[in-house]
């Protein structure tokens, strides 16, 4: 049998509209696809890159049509090495009209120092699971929403949007099972504080279709759907699954990492984030609009995992490239 | 997320829980009696049980390039006897000029040991090798036609017309001994040399598959092309022609949408789900990619939507693990993955 070397093209052409009364269903006709490689996927992996390589990295994704590219974290370089450059990489990318360029905020000094150094929106990092957060920034629940008040307090001043997200919202790796009445008080406390967008992660990977819905279900009920998105990871394969529950639930935005990058520093050696190729791939595959050109995400996939000297996590990427 | 302890890879909560969600440990006990088709979990609308045929000694081990020993072949399908799986596809019977791995078809198939309860189809692609399958004791038998002309052609040398000719002539032998036929239909969602797969094309030939006398139509997303979107309307098409109790799924992983197109699948009531210990056999149409489903990551992921496979998915790792290991190579499974550096599999 010959082997058949197909272009990505073929595959990745906008399908011929999707009759109402057929695939899309309940789904949503957009969905805002938000990057995370930069910051998230980086951030979880071995090597040190160099401050080039990552301006590189996110003016090539500002390039692909994505809405939203997590840039880089203002978190101390003593416990972050990867995000040490953050106020070079803010300086030296190119933000692009259209599009957001958020960064990690732990505390009021890194609100400061970000927004000095030109960033427009911030994230907060909260947690479903106490012991998490006690282990992570050795405080409780409350205690960090406390400290991101002030964060709150300052960027409603400078008129800057804040992201929250919540951890280990389908399992946390010190707690175990995680109750998604916990998620959703947590997601409220942040939302009524006045996070515009809730991230809900499944941290460890270990969520499955069956408990991202009812996770989302009592969610639902404390925080509009528009305002939810899911951040899932890969680690056990089932990513996209609980991504397409997501979507049959009305939520419309999701994270994702550019050639899957980050892994997971609760299982060594194994996946972390779900790769934006892939999701893509669904999300078009599903006629849902996304704004991205899949073959541009491919090349900034490419050029990072030359640059990491890894292999992509993106089966896409790996299904299509020529060898 | 902030600095994470080195330790925390055997933090005993992370391993309690994930003990949960693979519910390793748990032997087995004989698979509970399948539910009668149609019989959905109260909650949910999805099927209570669902049937996973174990396809990774056929499909899985054909498309590994080493060469795998007969004996080891017999081991890894004794040890996925044990694990509750009530289908496991063994071998075959091809000529090994076209496919060397599935040479030993008769040492296999006379080889196993048959677990009670246990099904174990065999390829037949025509009368020959549908006669050496049953001499060598097989009791059920599989024939595997496609969506596309082209790749029949290529694949068999014949047209689908042709090739359906002599899936009846097998059909009709296996009718006269009571030996039940599986049928499959390759390229469902899409296909490496015709492209875009008209899913009423798949309806067609699924129905002529039906009408011969299989039992089960096994939809197959050859080169795993397919998404949420394309299983939906594909399987919209075929299930105006046969009954949903009669189709299963075969979804390769090619571009990550396997777990994905199945949980469409089992939401629209599909009740069958094709996958390969450890994801074996890679995608012979995109060179170093990968291609059948990990049956670990389906099992995972059933289990969390509260549905029943009679399969104990720890016993599935170890098997996984043991071809693994013997193929030198990693597995394609990311529950297996996972749970092996999480120090929670030893």
């Amino acid at each position: 049998m010959a082997a058949a070397r197909r272009l990505l093209p073929r595959w990745m052409v906008p399908l011929r509209p999707v009759s109402s009364a057929s695939a899309s269903g309940a789904l949503p006709k957009r969905v805002k696809v938000v990057e995370v490689g930069p910051r998230d996927g980086l951030q979880n992996e071995k090597s040190l890159v160099p401050t080039p390589v990552k301006i590189s990295l996110i003016n090539m994704l500002g390039e692909t049509g994505l809405p939203v590219i997590e840039a880089t974290s203002f978190v101390s370089p003593k416990w972050v090495p990867q995000m040490a450059d953050h106020t070079e990489v803010m300086q030296g990318i190119t933000q692009l009209p259209g599009v957001s360029y958020p960064v990690l905020t732990p505390n009021l000094k890194g609100f400061q120092a970000a927004v000095a150094a030109g960033a427009k929106e911030v994230s907060i990092f909260g947690a479903a699971s106490e012991l998490f957060t006690k282990k992570n920034i050795n405080c409780s629940i409350d205690e960090s929403l406390e400290r991101f008040s002030e964060v709150m307090a300052a960027a409603r001043a400078a008129n800057v949007p804040v992201r929250g997200y919540v951890s280990c919202v389908l399992g946390c790796p010190y707690e175990g099972k995680i109750s998604a009445a916990k998620v959703a008080e947590v997601s409220k406390k942040m939302y009524s504080m006045g996070c515009y967008e809730i991230s809900l992660g499944d941290t460890i990977g270990v969520g499955t279709p069956g408990s991202m819905k009812e996770m989302l279900t009592a969610v639902m009920k404390e925080v509009p759907v528009g305002a939810l998105a899911v951040h899932c990871h890969d680690t056990y394969g089932q990513a996209l699954a609980n991504i397409l529950v997501a979507l049959q639930m009305g939520v419309s935005v999701v994270d994702a990492s550019v050639a899957g990058l980050g892994g997971c520093p609760y299982a060594q050696g194994a996946s972390g984030n779900v790769a934006t190729e892939d999701l893509v791939y669904m999300l078009h595959g599903l006629g849902i609009h996304t704004g991205v050109d899949l073959q541009k995400l491919m090349d900034a996939g490419t050029f990072i995992c030359n640059a990491l000297n890894r292999r992509t996590n993106s089966k896409v990427s790996q299904a299509s490239c020529r060898l | 997320m902030g600095t994470v302890p080195s330790a925390l890879k055997h933090c005993l909560s992370y391993q309690h829980l994930l003990k949960e969600q693979l519910w390793i440990g748990e032997q087995a006990s004989q698979p509970p009696a399948a539910p009668h088709p149609g019989q959905e979990s109260q909650a949910s609308g999805l099927p209570a049980y669902v049937k996973i045929v174990e396809v990774g000694p056929r499909d899985g081990l054909q498309n590994e390039k080493v060469i795998v020993p007969t004996d080891i072949k017999i081991e890894l399908i004794n040890q996925l006897s044990k694990t509750g799986l009530p289908a496991i596809e063994v071998t075959s019977f091809v000529s090994s000029k076209w496919v060397p791995q599935m040479a030993d078809h008769k040492e296999v198939m006379r080889g196993i040991e048959r677990h009670p309860g246990v099904q174990y189809p065999v390829l037949t692609p025509n009368l020959q090798g549908f006669h050496a399958a049953i001499a060598a004791g097989a009791t059920e038998v599989s024939v595997f036609g496609a969506a596309s002309e082209t790749f029949s052609k290529m694949n068999i040398n014949c047209s689908i017309e042709e090739s359906i000719e002599k899936f009846e002539d097998v059909a009709k032998s296996a009718r006269n001994m009571n030996i039940p036929v599986r049928g499959y239909v390759s390229c469902a969602l899409g296909c490496p040399y015709e492209g875009n797969i008209i899913p009423t094309k798949v309806a067609e030939v699924s129905k002529r598959l039906y009408s011969m006398g299989c039992y089960e139509i096994s939809l197959g997303d050859t080169i795993g092309v397919g998404t949420p979107g394309s299983m939906k309307r594909m399987l919209e098409a075929v299930m105006k022609e046969i009954p949903l109790c009669a189709l299963a799924v075969h979804c390769h992983d090619t571009y990550g949408q396997a777990l994905a197109n199945i949980l469409t699948a089992i939401q629209m009531g599909v009740a069958v789900v094709d996958s390969s210990v450890a994801g074996l056999g890679g995608c012979p149409y995109a060179k170093g990619a990968t291609g059948n489903v990990a049956t670990e990551d389906v099992i995972y992921m059933l289990n969390g939507l509260g549905i029943n496979t009679g399969v104990n998915l720890y016993t599935v790792m170890e098997a996984g693990n043991f071809i693994c290991t013997a193929l030198n190579k990693k597995t394609n499974s990311k529950v297996a993955q996972a749970s092996f550096n999480t120090g929670t599999v030893n």
